[in-house]
């Protein structure tokens, strides 16, 4: 394997981690104001996400990175066309970062329910479009002779793409609903539990559409459609799997069996990719691949280093911290935020 | 609208912004990790005090700075799009060595920190800041070794359609970055000295907070601006003469040394004129200048028609000169600032000595709320010098910034106002939320009469 193989298989696995993780927590944040009627139940809700949510962002912080370092003309072509997107995704990111640490900082009720539904776009917001993006990299957009997107912004809001968005919204939401089914206390896991049955149903009825119009408009055009293949079959059964435990009121399994139906789907749409990066729609020779979008042999190298030394490390200590905070949150704990 | 003049004043804007939280994230996450490690090794409730009531003003900043920071990471694509092609196998490995060394650690033990107080023991409670103050500081280095390349390359060669990384140690290395991180690191300290300080002044004012717990806070913080004052100044000295050496259009803006000159004056106040080359109602100090860049009071030092000169032999013809009237102010608002910032800790220093609180100089402690200002001005001008003096390139003698920015082809110019505008007001609006946090914090502290009463 050669590294600029390794290193589309490292961005799979960092694009990966940071939908696993953080889609659940961008599910919580689209569920508080719902599930969340008082004060101290949203808060209550918000603080199960409390000491991890940043150290989950740095997985998107670190696939925009790695990006750049290995395949800087992907990141060029992606962050300079997907422009407007970007935007209002940092955006989005900005108002739910802020929200959580200032919400509960000002006892007044406009104050926080105001920060209550900026976290709550600034979570549903960043689904959607990851989704919208993904969905339309698979597809291929028009990308011109200089390596440059020329599609506007209307043009990633193809019913495709639109599809693949709610897809995400939809899953990491019942993803979020499962967590906190875990999380919480006082009834209000109850509630989360049926709330993720519901939302499971939905996931399931959105992904299947997603998947059959996948073959269309990606798959059948897909270089490796086996190993693609290979991925969506585990997503499904993952997310059947899911199901089952959902109703069984088995949340921490259901949980892991959600975790594999997001780095499944995942896994499966980079694979269906592989080996371009960005394909075109407008000619297939002026596709991103992985040899042409790359960095040197060198740089490569050199990365390659640098992440296997410590990915590893930060899996430890994310690892950790999710084990000193493993209790059950309650309304009556003194909440941090 | 011209795309290029938007993402310019958009990256400056936001990168501004950005720099209001990250020195003082730098400085002060290591302060409260010192007072941490006090309360651990004492015991003494003091000092927790202290660490939980500044812990809040490090986390309405360090929020804000988390935020800011995401928009950097993405920058370089959204409106520098050529620049990213050109650069992107240099500048994409230190940008994901921060992510991957420092980014995790410090967001993953932040969450630890501030949910920990009562799940973790005391010692490991103080290691997490510990290992946040790292992170932060590691996440310094690598984006200055990135910035470093810009201002002086090292470790490549030219490639076909950018620059090629020929020794990921030299780039590591490079020895712009050996002054630039320490020039950072020290004005952290320095800045969270400031903060700390003022903030308790504001306090001994209004007659709040725990008195035991700021004249801690107080005396610590002196200590630590002190040993950050004296030292950015140090090293910024250093800096400036390497500058000389290596970046001769910069610092002969910085100077408004229109031409060469033996030896050189060194000009205290005076008002640039571009048009006419020429400076009006110039202060000068005779000779002064060849001794900040050499040592002496005899040396040449290259002036700007010099520097224009050769330039133009390397690399055909054009104007090689940065803006000189802002770069002149930039770096003279810095170093002045600087100097007012040691001469108040000296001061204050000599009151801790004598056992006076602020308390009891209420004016002098007027001065200090104000002076949080300072180290403000000082980095944002610092900034300003090292980027606006390096035009009109955008990668030293490389590349220009006109020519980094993304096509207008993809971009458009009202794409970027609409970019700029959006996180322009957001970051705005933010920070003066921001302040205003710290500022209920403050009066939230009990005040000293009530207290009494007790």
């Amino acid at each position: 394997m050669d590294l600029n193989t390794l290193w589309f298989i490292l961005i799979t696995v960092l694009f990966s981690g940071f939908f696993f993780l953080e889609g659940f927590d961008y599910g919580v944040g689209m569920l508080m104001p719902f599930l969340g009627k008082r004060d101290e139940e949203r808060r209550a809700i918000i603080n199960t996400i409390g000491p991890f949510w940043d150290g989950n962002e740095v997985w998107m912080i670190t696939a925009g990175g790695a990006l750049f370092a290995s395949f800087p003309q992907w990141y060029a072509t992606l962050f300079s066309g997907f422009y407007l997107a970007l935007v209002l995704l940092l955006l989005a990111l900005i108002f739910r970062g802020v929200g959580f640490e200032f919400r509960s900082q000002v006892k007044d009720k406009g104050w926080r329910s105001t920060w209550d539904w900026l976290i709550w776009l600034g979570s549903l917001l960043p689904a959607l479009l990851w989704g919208v993006a993904i969905a339309n990299i698979v597809r291929g957009v028009p990308i011109d002779e200089h390596m440059n997107y020329v599609g506007g912004f209307f043009n990633l809001l193809n019913p495709y793409a639109l599809v693949g968005g709610i897809t995400f919204v939809v899953l990491f939401a019942m993803h979020g609903a499962t967590y906190l089914a875990i999380k919480l206390t006082n009834g209000l896991e109850k509630q989360a539990a049926r709330v993720a049955n519901r939302l499971w149903v939905a996931t399931l009825v959105v992904a299947v559409l997603f998947l059959l119009y996948s073959y269309p408009e990606v798959l059948s055009k897909a270089q490796y459609l086996g190993i693609s293949l290979v991925f969506l079959a585990i997503a499904v059964v993952a997310l059947l799997v899911d199901g089952y435990f959902l109703k069984q009121g088995e949340m921490l399994k259901a949980f892991w069996a959600g975790a594999v139906t997001i780095i499944g789907v995942t896994a499966g749409f980079f694979a269906a990719l592989y080996p371009n990066v960005m394909p075109s729609s407008l000619d297939p020779k002026y596709s991103l691949t992985i040899y042409n979008a790359s960095a040197s042999p060198y740089t490569l190298k050199v990365m390659t280093i640098v992440a296997l030394v410590l990915v590893p490390i930060v899996l430890v200590y994310q690892g950790w911290t999710y084990y000193t905070f493993r209790q059950r949150i309650s309304v009556k704990d003194e909440l941090t935020y | 609208m011209d795309p290029l003049v938007l993402a310019r004043w958009q990256f400056a804007i936001l990168t501004i912004i950005h720099f209001f939280f990250v020195p003082l994230t730098l400085g002060i996450s290591i302060f409260l990790a010192i007072l941490e490690t006090a309360y651990v090794r004492t015991g003494k409730t003091v000092y927790r005090d202290a660490v939980k009531f500044w812990g809040k003003v490090f986390l309405i900043n360090f929020a804000l700075g988390v935020v800011s920071g995401i928009v950097q990471e993405f920058q370089f694509g959204l409106n520098w799009s050529e620049y990213a092609r050109f650069m992107g196998d240099i500048f994409g490995a230190p940008l994901a060595v921060e992510a991957l060394l420092a980014f995790y650690l410090e967001s993953t033990f932040i969450g630890v920190w501030i949910f920990g107080w009562d799940k973790v023991s005391p010692k490991i409670h103080a290691t997490v800041l510990w290992l946040t103050a790292i992170g932060s500081n590691l996440s310094a280095i690598w984006i200055l070794i990135a910035n470093s390349f810009m201002q002086h390359p090292t470790g490549y060669k030219m490639g076909e359609h950018g620059v090629l990384m020929t020794n990921f140690g030299q780039v590591a290395t490079n020895p712009n970055v050996l002054y630039q991180f320490p020039h950072v690191f020290f004005a952290g300290m320095s800045t969270a000295a400031f903060v700390v300080i003022g903030l308790s002044a504001y306090l001994y004012l209004k007659k709040r907070g725990d008195k035991a717990m700021l004249d801690t806070s107080v005396r610590w913080a002196t200590i630590y601006g002190l040993i950050g004052v004296i030292l950015v100044i140090t090293v910024g000295h250093f800096q400036g003469q390497f500058l000389v050496q290596e970046q001769p259009s910069k610092m002969a803006a910085a100077e408004a040394l229109w031409h060469s000159e033996q030896p050189a004056h060194f000009s205290f106040f005076a008002i640039p004129d571009e048009q006419a080359q020429t400076n009006h109602l110039d202060i000068r100090i005779p000779a002064f200048l060849s001794y900040l860049s050499y040592g002496d009071f005899t040396s040449k030092v290259e002036g700007i028609d010099e520097v224009q000169a050769k330039m133009e032999a390397e690399h055909g013809p054009g104007d090689y000169i940065p803006p000189v009237g802002i770069t002149y102010w930039a770096f003279r608002l810095m170093v002045y600032a600087g100097g007012l910032m040691l001469l108040l800790l000296l001061y204050l220093w000599y009151l801790n000595s004598k056992g006076i609180s602020m308390a009891e100089k209420p004016g002098f402690a007027k001065i200090m709320v104000w002076s949080i200002l300072l180290p403000y001005l000082a980095v944002t001008t610092g900034w300003i010098m090292a980027e606006v003096g390096r035009q009109p390139w955008v990668v030293y003698g490389l590349l220009r910034t006109k020519e980094g920015v993304s096509p207008a082809s993809v971009v458009s110019g009202g794409e970027v106002l609409f970019s700029l505008l959006g996180l322009g007001v957001v970051y705005i609006v933010l920070t003066y939320y921001g302040v205003k946090l710290v500022v209920k914090h403050l009066h939230e502290a009990p005040a000293h009469d009530a207290a009494a009463a007790d």
